[in-house]
């Protein structure tokens, strides 16, 4: 079975699991012990702010460890409406956001806040004019994802976070930065970004960490409290041997990151030009992110494309993990103004650094073999 | 933007007269040294400048780290051009391109003809470079008295130079120009702010902290060494000693001269810097004390406590404020390691009355009171760790055992 799902999860860098197993073992000290034991843990931990940092180009003071991206995202979309109210309750964010910041900020209208889902053009993107129009006095928030989880289109971050540091300096701009990572490069001072998220499970790193940058200066009303980790944004033991094995994963993605982009591009245009030639499929994105194809089969429901692709010996994902089990259409697509029946057969092939030919000419030839499968069922099913 | 070269420029001790060789050579081994990690940047110095020709490296990244080389006073990020007059203008309009400027910006060009047998004077050059400067800019006016960039020109014989920025460093006099000195680091905001202040002046650094394991942990050691770390970024290495002072402290604890403690202490430390100092040829003792910020920083207690060594006492920020203090240490980048909160030495045993007026004879006879005291001090020097910090790397001379850097 070939697995072409990178961007619900990625396997874990054989060296990630190899570290995380010796820290576990040789490191189980609370950080916040006194005693030796604490010490040494406080001393990985450290260091991996310390990586996560480098990596990224900020100051390891301005990292912060989490749980992964929808607790980063929770925190910094949460956390600054509940600090910043006073100044204003709207938030800015985009309609085709993943559902930890869609629902977080959904959710927050039931306090009383007010947001604006940003509509996006037919490609999925938002532009800086949209952005700063819908800034009003009381905004305290604009959110944009730097890739989208669905269908690979990438925002216009440098535009944006300069155009609003410009127009509005007191507005926090906060990117999800969770597909982007890896994959394009990240300029997180030069998209004047004050908030930024990732999760260690996209980029080959464990599942259950991850982190949120948050700028010098920037406050947070913390979501959980308790003890004074994390700089009291984020009480709880801190899972030393996961925030070790992340910090190894983003190192390792963030070295590799313009090679891994080489290499997945060429895939993602193979599958990109076979996709244009099956008369059936409707390609809905693949010329940004290397990673991510997306494509619907109109008519045919979306699972029933997966299962059969899965027989073939292919694993695709419809749409995004967190909200494949659903079974409305597609909330993106939907936005980006395709019709019910394009939004319920939206298949996403997304890649990894691991990728041979080899398993491009496998994925190819399910892709037609499935089609042709289901295009002579479909005669007699309608 | 793209830039060639980087332009540095010396500042208060090109007065210095015979010593300027000595203190520009001492400011280009800093520079060497602080430009290892890029290894594509070469060096070449001129009378009165150093040039950093960047050979593909990142400049932004090289002016942060070159900002904090002593004796360096400003910087200009420089593109090169043939000393050809079209290709002068051509390389002048590129830059005026990438500098993006906006409507209604006043600008004027500055010219030099260091090279006496290029054809235009520095004078007709404003001409023929400005006006070209214009008719491509629409944007521009010109200002010549006082404009928002100033585009400066200069002609050698073998390149022309063309910039228009220029960035402030942090200036003083070159590391280690001024002597050596011993810097008594504690874990807190102030002493690293004198170490600062000192090697500002030209002098070079070694610190040295006492520690009282076990009573403290392990991490107020560390604490410090990443203090001194902090500081090794501004002189690319640094030295520190590290003194287990337990046993002295513990000795002045069976005195039951409770309010003395810390005077005590404070001598002893001093006599094992002064010895460390001897050792290391530094000529004086550096301290953070700021007058009358604790008791024993009042001018009594300076008293008692700086006749404990003959070394000259430098104390950088006895007449500075708390809040002085502190916006230094926010920039040099030490504030924050300094408020972790360990226990220190000095931090462990605090009296609840420690004295603000001692008085020299009392304490002189309760030292002598204590038989093994000079035994005491001298093997806590003979126990002394020394460690050798590099700027942002690892440490040499020590073990990290816990941390492994294949895990990363």
């Amino acid at each position: 079975m070939r697995y072409f799902d990178y961007a619900a999860t990625t396997p874990p860098f054989e060296e990630v699991i190899t570290t995380i197993a010796e820290v576990m073992r040789r490191h189980y000290g609370n950080p916040s012990s006194m005693h030796r034991f604490g010490e040494d843990a406080d001393k990985l931990l450290k260091r991996s702010r310390e990586v996560c940092a480098a990596a990224l180009g900020v100051h390891p003071a301005e990292i912060v460890f989490t749980s992964g991206a929808t607790e980063s995202n929770n925190l910094a979309i949460k956390g600054a409406a509940i600090q910043y109210q006073a100044r204003g309750k709207h938030i800015v964010t985009v309609s085709t956001e993943h559902p930890s910041v869609y629902e977080a900020c959904k959710q927050l209208t039931d306090l009383g806040f007010e947001v604006t889902f940003l509509p996006v053009d037919a490609q999925g993107h938002v532009s800086t004019e949209q952005v700063c129009d819908a800034v009003r006095q009381d905004t305290i928030l604009v959110s944009i994802m730097h890739v989208n989880n669905e269908t690979g289109r990438v925002q216009p971050l440098h535009d944006i976070g300069a155009a609003l540091k410009k127009q509005f300096p007191r507005v926090l701009f906060h990117v999800d930065g969770v597909q982007g990572y890896g994959k394009l490069p990240v300029d997180i001072r030069g998209w004047q970004a004050d908030l930024y998220s990732l999760s260690a499970h996209k980029l080959r790193g464990p599942k259950g960490a991850g982190l949120l940058f948050v700028r010098e200066g920037v406050k947070l009303f913390p979501l959980l409290s308790g003890g004074s980790q994390e700089q009291g944004l984020r009480a709880g033991t801190e899972n030393v041997p996961l925030l070790v094995g992340m910090s190894k994963a983003v190192r390792l993605a963030g070295e590799r990151q313009a090679e891994t982009a080489r290499r997945m591009t060429e895939w993602r245009d193979r599958v990109v030009a076979e996709v244009k030639t099956i008369p059936q499929l409707r390609l809905n994105s693949g010329e940004e992110a290397p990673h991510i194809v997306h494509f619907s089969y109109p008519g045919m429901k979306a699972e029933v494309l997966l299962h059969t692709l899965e027989q073939l010996g292919v694993a695709v994902s419809t749409r995004s993990a967190c909200s494949s089990k659903l079974a409305e259409p597609s909330r993106v697509l939907l936005a980006m103004g395709r019709s019910e029946l394009e939004a319920s057969g939206g298949i996403r092939i997304s890649f990894g650094d691991e990728h041979t030919e080899q398993d491009i000419d496998e994925l190819i030839l399910a892709l037609r073999q499935a089609v042709a499968k289901l295009e002579s069922l479909e005669r007699w099913k309608h | 933007m793209h830039y060639d070269m980087l332009l540095l420029r010396f500042g208060e001790f090109t007065l210095k007269g015979k010593n300027r060789t000595r203190f520009e050579k001492a400011v280009l081994n800093h520079v060497k040294l602080l430009l290892k990690p890029f290894p594509g940047a070469s060096l070449r110095k001129e009378f009165g400048r150093i040039y950093v020709v960047l050979g593909g490296e990142p400049y932004e990244q090289i002016i942060q780290v070159l900002k904090k080389v002593f004796g360096i006073t400003t910087i200009s990020p420089v593109k090169m051009a043939p000393a050809q007059l079209d290709e002068i203008v051509k390389t002048a309009v590129e830059l005026m391109r990438e500098l993006n400027v906006a409507k209604g910006t006043t600008f004027k060009v500055n010219a030099r003809r260091v090279w006496k047998e290029f054809a235009h004077s520095s004078h007709e050059m404003n001409h023929l470079i400005g006006s070209p400067i214009l008719r491509e800019f629409p944007a521009l006016k010109v200002d010549v008295h006082q404009p928002n960039i100033e585009l400066r020109v200069e002609v050698r014989e073998q390149a022309a130079y063309i910039f228009s920025e220029i960035i402030t460093a942090v200036g003083g006099f070159p590391l280690g120009t001024n002597g050596k000195a011993m810097l008594l680091l504690s874990g807190g905001i102030d002493s690293p702010v004198a170490g600062w202040s000192s090697m500002r002046r030209g002098l070079e650094i070694e610190c040295v902290h006492f520690y009282s394991y076990p009573f403290t942990s392990e991490r107020a050691k560390e604490k410090v060494i990443d203090l001194a770390r902090v500081l090794a970024g501004y002189a690319g290495r640094i030295k520190i000693h590290l003194v287990p002072f337990t046993e002295v402290q513990t000795a002045f604890t069976r005195t039951g001269q409770d309010n003395l403690m810390i005077t005590l202490m404070r001598r002893s430390m001093l006599r094992i810097a002064t010895m460390l100092a001897e050792r290391e040829g530094a000529l004086a003792l550096v301290t953070g004390d700021s007058l009358g910020q604790v008791a024993s920083q009042t001018l009594s207690s300076m008293n008692v406590i700086g006749r404990s060594t003959e070394l000259p006492l430098l104390r950088p920020l006895v007449m500075m404020d708390k809040q002085e203090i502190t916006e230094i240490a926010k920039q040099i980048g030490t504030y924050d390691l300094s408020i972790l909160p360990y226990e220190d030495c000095c931090t462990l045993f605090v009296p609840k009355s420690p004295t603000t007026n001692p008085n020299l004879w009392v304490v002189q006879k309760v030292e002598a009171s204590i038989r093994d005291l000079n035994a005491l001090i001298e093997q806590a020097v003979a126990a002394t760790e020394t460690v050798v910090l590099e700027a942002g790397g690892a440490m040499e001379g020590r073990k990290e055992e816990v941390v492994q850097e294949d895990w990363f």
